[in-house]
């Protein structure tokens, strides 16, 4: 599970998931944002600033982007459902 | 994904004159074409709204599909000769730096027409990446012959091939320049060849690609090869060892002359198109698709930096399998602008079905008749230096600099799988290096309106050509007459094409300048000209074009700056013009000698707001805030980030050549520690970079006053234009930017 430091961490981010941060945050955002383009998560806009749908960039030029099935109609949510997508895969554990 | 995509033969064009459209249509057998007065490029729902306006016109109509296509690849072209198409015998020699040499077949000197699989070529093999001579018959017998040892990517070699017809002998060499005992790749291999006699062809000669079709009067290459090339060499008969090393250098050895075909010298006309022979049959050709020049050679010693001083030492040309210059489409239909056609920013939609692609364009007033006070300057080489750029999928800073998810639509999803359409100066060729040159001469999708771009902060999305659409929106909503210039224009027709004008309107992010653009806006200010700068991270790179052929650009990211990759070492001077590239501050000319303020910080999640200072109530600047409480604050709202100040953000300071006595008279506060400071104010890496805490991460609006009554406003950031029409244009950026602008359309000194 996340210690006291992740959780506080975690709690600012689906609070403020976009804008200003505390270090123990963007430590962390800068660990998920900076990965590789294989596989990473970002979105597509669907309807201007209405509808996003996931996808995944694949890192190899011209191969095209992976279209995922969920959408959005606010960025916040996409923000923390990509946000726990990549603490599973970071750190194996599952944040509700 | 897309269907429809096109581009024009101009960037701007004056009523009597015409321009046309090159259209690739694979959405029905018929689409429609519309020219439209592009007014607000947004999409966002929360702000003014999408609005362009249908213009009449005699090229409104429907026009028939098509499917056009580009070449992308670069390589030198020399036409048949009798000298090249009648070898027997021959020997193929240059000195290469591969940067791919794992890529599978790459040609370097290539005599082979692929219809029928004829002719001779010096090649890296798909086999294990060394170097090889394929040999075709024409009647399908194909032999390729080589090394075995796999080249080392970005050394340089001495390779060569030679055949001899009457005993059919293959002698490969290559030779490495580097030292690296460890690696075994060097070799000298003599084989027999199966092939039986090589048929004399016509097709061209062709340097870093192998010929395989004509296409509508372009030449259509495979095998491009990624890399450098120096002294490329063609001789009539197998050369001994010696001969071959005597044939590396020119001038070459008496008894040789017979002997040589061509000597191919990439260092004579490097700002040119033309590729010199030295030999005595004149076997000149072209580069084509603007591989890059002015680049190191095998023999560069690191001594000279400038090309100019040594381009004895800069014989290499580095081509990409990536490069673009012009898709040389056909023209599907013309717009010769009508007399009385109101000047502004024009876009021909295209659509058929559900598809949909518009071709922006500025169209000018008649021609030494202005038809307004007030100039937007159309930041036309800007918008071509982030031309079809595609770091939102394959930089991993990315959604570091964003702060948050990255955004793509329709447009990034085509440039992501049709990289023949080109790259941009912030993207690298698919071998890593950086690209250099970038072309209007084909479509760029990403000067489109409804285009949202993943570095455009949060909500609207925004930057450049749709972010600027918010000016010249706010424009004609406050009913103020402008006419529309580009940057080519200032370019190449200097300060004529402003002088008549009371005042210009910058876009919001006005970034590249050649010397000539440089020069025409300071010689504007010196006679009382008016500058308002509703931009940041203006005047910020060196650019030239090329004088040869029109619509293409040069940048050279050089020691200093915010870049996405790095020229390398020795590459700093423009093959274009012998100039200096990088940064204007790297050129004596800081932005704030121009602006009053310069690039000081740049972060990409939201933006934030201003609060007045001191300066701000002094007598001389009051008219700035008429109508603007003492502690409001100043634009904390808006479509780009939710803020006026944002994405980029430029400061005052003298040292960096702020004229003393500008005013200071409001600063930006609270960004995220997403903003840094650039890295050219950073001698010393050290902590606290980031807007929380450091000073130097703050836009600075600023006033001051140049000779002859002139003056220049800057709001020091790029976020400005996304607040314009908050609350139905009635907010305190709209006000100020509207404060500003009237007194500087009023003639009277300040």
């Amino acid at each position: 599970m996340p210690n006291e430091v992740e959780s506080r961490a975690i709690e600012e981010f689906r609070k403020t998931p976009i804008g200003h941060h505390s270090t123990e945050l963007q430590v962390i955002l800068n660990e998920m944002r900076g990965q590789p383009m294989a596989d990473k998560f970002c979105l597509i806009s669907i309807k201007a600033n209405r509808e996003w749908q996931l996808a995944q960039t694949t890192g190899v030029r011209g191969k095209p982007v992976k279209m995922l099935s969920k959408k959005f109609t606010n960025l916040e949510d996409a923000e923390w459902y990509v946000f726990k997508k990549r603490w599973k895969q970071l750190r194996g554990e599952t944040l509700r | 994904m897309m269907k429809i995509t096109g581009y024009a033969d101009k960037i701007s064009v004056a009523p009597g004159e015409t321009i046309k459209f090159m259209v690739n249509s694979e959405a029905g057998k018929r689409y429609r074409a519309d020219i439209v007065r592009v007014i607000c490029g947004d999409e966002n729902p929360d702000g003014p709204g999408y609005r362009e306006k249908l213009v009449k016109t005699a090229a409104n109509g429907s026009y028939k599909s098509r499917k056009q296509v580009i070449h992308a690849g670069s390589f030198v072209e020399i036409g048949a000769s009798d000298m090249l198409d009648g070898l027997e015998s021959f020997t193929m020699q240059a000195f290469i730096w591969p940067t791919t040499p794992e890529n599978g077949t790459q040609a370097i000197i290539s005599k082979w027409r692929d219809k029928d699989k004829a002719g001779a070529a010096l090649i890296i093999t798909k086999e294990n990446g060394s170097i090889a001579l394929c040999l075709g018959n024409g009647k399908g017998k194909i032999q390729t012959l080589n090394t075995g040892k796999p080249l080392v990517a970005r050394e340089w070699y001495f390779v060569a091939a030679s055949y001899d017809a009457k005993s059919k002998t293959v002698t490969l060499v290559q030779e490495p320049l580097h030292g690296f005992e460890t690696k075994s790749d060097r070799a000298t291999v003599r084989r027999k060849s199966t092939v039986g006699r090589v048929p004399n062809h016509d097709a061209p000669l062709t340097l870093g690609a192998y010929f395989k079709k004509t296409d509508n009067g372009r030449t259509v290459c495979g095998g491009h090869y990624n890399g450098k090339i120096d002294s490329p060499r063609i001789a009539n008969r197998a050369l001994s060892a010696t001969e071959m090393e005597s044939l590396k250098t020119w001038p070459v050895a008496p008894e040789l002359g017979n002997s040589v075909v061509g000597a191919w010298d990439f260092s004579a006309n490097i700002k040119g198109i033309k590729v010199s022979d030295l030999s005595a049959n004149l076997l000149h050709g072209e580069i084509v698709n603007l591989p890059a020049r002015a680049m190191t050679g095998w023999n560069w010693t690191g001594e000279e930096m400038n090309w100019n001083h040594a381009p004895e030492q800069y014989g290499a040309i580095h081509f990409h399998d990536d490069d673009i210059y012009d898709a040389g489409w056909e023209v599907d239909f013309e717009l010769t602008i009508p007399k009385g056609m109101k000047s502004g920013v024009y876009a021909a939609r295209l659509r058929a079905g559900e598809h949909e692609d518009h071709i922006p364009f500025a169209v000018r007033a008649p021609r030494g008749k202005p038809t307004a006070k007030v100039l937007y300057l159309m930041p036309s080489a800007s918008y071509q230096a982030y031309a079809n750029e595609h770091m939102n999928t394959d930089a991993p800073v990315g959604q570091l600099l964003a702060g948050r998810l990255v955004q793509l639509d329709k447009f990034n999803l085509f440039l992501n799988e049709h990289r023949e359409y080109g790259g941009s100066c912030y993207d690298a060729h698919s071998d890593g290096s950086g690209i250099c040159y970038s072309s209007r001469l084909r479509p760029i999708l990403n000067m489109r309106p409804k285009h949202r771009a993943w570095i455009g902060a949060t909500e609207s999305t925004l930057w450049q050509f749709n972010a600027d659409t918010h000016i010249t929106d706010w424009l004609e909503a406050m009913n103020i007459d402008y006419d529309v210039i580009s940057d080519e224009d200032l370019h190449y027709e200097g300060l004529s094409a402003i002088e008549d004008y009371a005042v210009v309107v910058s876009s919001s992010h006005p970034e590249y300048h050649s010397v000539e653009m440089w020069d025409a806006m300071a010689a504007y200010q010196q006679r009382g000209g008016r500058l308002m700068y509703l931009g940041a991270n203006g005047w910020y790179w060196r650019i030239q074009y090329h004088s040869e052929v029109p619509g293409v650009i040069e940048v050279r990211r050089n020691e200093d700056g915010i870049r996405t990759w790095e020229a390398r070492t020795g590459e700093y001077y423009f093959s274009f013009s012998g100039e200096y590239g990088g940064l204007w501050r790297r050129n004596g000319r800081p932005p704030q000698k121009i602006l009053g303020v310069g690039f000081t910080a740049q972060g990409f999640d939201i933006s934030s707001y201003y609060l007045r200072n001191p300066d701000s109530h002094k007598a001389k600047v009051k008219f700035i805030f008429d109508g603007i409480g003492k502690n409001e604050k100043i634009g904390d709202f808006g479509l780009i980030g939710n803020g006026a100040a944002g994405l980029e953000l430029d400061r005052a300071d003298r040292a960096l050549g702020t004229p003393p006595d500008t005013y200071v008279v409001a600063s930006s506060v609270e960004h995220t520690d997403i903003y840094l400071v650039v890295c050219e104010e950073m001698l010393v890496s050290t902590p606290g970079v980031g807007g929380h805490e450091n000073p130097l991460v703050r836009a600075d609006i600023t006033f001051h006053e140049t000779q002859n009554g002139g003056a220049v406003w800057s709001t020091g950031s790029i976020a400005w234009a996304g607040s314009l029409a908050h609350n139905n244009y009635k907010n305190n950026v709209s006000r100020m930017t509207k404060n500003v602008l009237k007194r500087f359309i009023n003639p009277k000194p300040f």
